[in-house]
């Protein structure tokens, strides 16, 4: 019986052995299953995290940089807008000015009174694009301004002007450009020209340029016309100046060549 | 040796003075000048142009009469033809250009509109 009881004690504690020895290598098997786990999951994570924040960075460099050359871009663009418009200023002014040198040249290639009056016509014509205009001398010794030449227009249409008399007597007295407010709204009066200009040598009136109608395809002034009226003002009085003075001591070296030969034969 | 033979037909020595100013911007190109259409086709006859910028109103003959005898002119009529001119009622432009005219230019000369016509008809990029 105490055999027995010795023996199955014996069973129990062996099968008791035996459990701890399976549950010890459980559990070594288990620890080393998670050690395992452990070690494929850092392995498993640990590279693309540091590989992700690399790329994010190198994402964020590529960002800033791509904002950059937007930006760089923009800004040329810019410049380059800037620089065309520029350049068509520029071309424009180029234009402009040849075109005042070339009225200029024109206007002093020649001491013929006639020559002289019709090259201020093409001027005014082909430059500043008036249709009915006329050009109005000052008698100094009556004090009126009566029209010499016109396109256009008659010129018996264009009244003789008393000095201070009205637009065009008042453009002659004050030496001062008039330009009508509005030329969409005026209406041809030969007494209110829509633009009145006048031909000054220095300070010296000799005449008025009275402008009554401008091409149908020209609707307004443009910066160049206005510079244009100012050489006018000036160049056209010192050619028709020097002309009618040359045409007058023409006639008179003619008259006093008669008397030398009427004298000497 | 030009590259452009360009013939301007005009009254006016300071309109024809502007026209050419305006292409001499053209590299290569020589400028012939003519007072009125009868010699305008004087000098046509004379050597090879490459284009032709006319006026309408002059004497002895009109810019219209001239465009209409390029334009009949088996030798002549391949040749470009500008008409420069201050008739800017639409009517005088489909006329111009129903006798041939290639393009209607309307005063106040624009140099910048002249040259950009030329080099279009010319092939200027």
């Amino acid at each position: 019986m105490v055999h027995s009881r010795g023996e199955e004690f014996l069973q129990v504690f062996k099968k008791g052995a035996e459990f701890t020895q399976d549950l010890l290598r459980e559990n070594e098997r288990l620890r080393f299953r998670l050690l395992e786990l452990e070690n494929g999951q850092l392995s498993g994570e640990a590279a693309p995290a540091s590989e992700l924040n690399k790329l994010s960075e190198r994402i964020a460099d590529l960002e800033r940089e791509k904002q950059e050359i937007l930006d760089r871009i923009k800004q040329v663009e810019e410049e380059n807008q800037d620089f065309a418009a520029r350049y068509i200023e520029i071309e424009d002014e180029n234009n402009n000015l040849a075109n005042l040198y070339i009225a200029s040249y024109q206007l002093h290639s020649t001491l013929d009174f006639k020559e002289v009056l019709q090259i201020i016509t093409e001027i005014i014509i082909n430059l500043i694009g008036a249709e009915e205009f006329a050009i109005l001398l000052l008698d100094e010794k009556s004090d009126e301004l009566q029209a010499v030449s016109t396109e256009g227009v008659d010129r018996s249409e264009i009244p003789v002007v008393r000095l201070g008399k009205g637009i065009i007597g008042g453009v002659a007295q004050s030496g001062e450009s008039h330009f009508a407010a509005d030329c969409d709204a005026y209406e041809r009066d030969f007494n209110a020209p829509m633009v009145c200009i006048p031909l000054k040598i220095k300070e010296h009136v000799i005449g008025v340029l009275a402008i009554y109608k401008l091409l149908m395809q020209k609707k307004e002034f443009a910066a160049v016309d206005y510079e244009l009226f100012t050489l006018l003002a000036g160049h056209a009085a010192t050619a028709i100046f020097s002309s009618r003075l040359y045409s007058d001591s023409e006639r008179k070296l003619s008259t006093i060549q008669g008397f030398i030969d009427l004298l000497t034969k | 040796m030009s590259d452009y033979n360009v013939l301007i037909v005009e009254d006016s020595p300071t309109m024809r003075q502007l026209i050419a100013f305006a292409l001499k911007r053209i590299r290569g190109v020589r400028i012939v000048e003519a007072n009125d259409g009868v010699d305008g086709l004087k000098k046509l006859s004379s050597e090879r142009f490459d284009l032709i910028l006319t006026d309408i109103n002059m004497p002895i003959m009109d810019g219209l009469k001239l465009v209409s005898l390029v334009r009949n002119d088996a030798n002549y009529k391949a040749i470009p033809i500008v008409v420069i001119t201050t008739e800017g009622a639409q009517e005088d432009r489909e006329r111009a250009l129903a006798l041939g005219a290639n393009d209607y230019i309307t005063k106040p000369i624009q140099p910048t509109k002249i040259l950009d016509v030329a080099k279009g008809l010319l092939r200027i990029v």
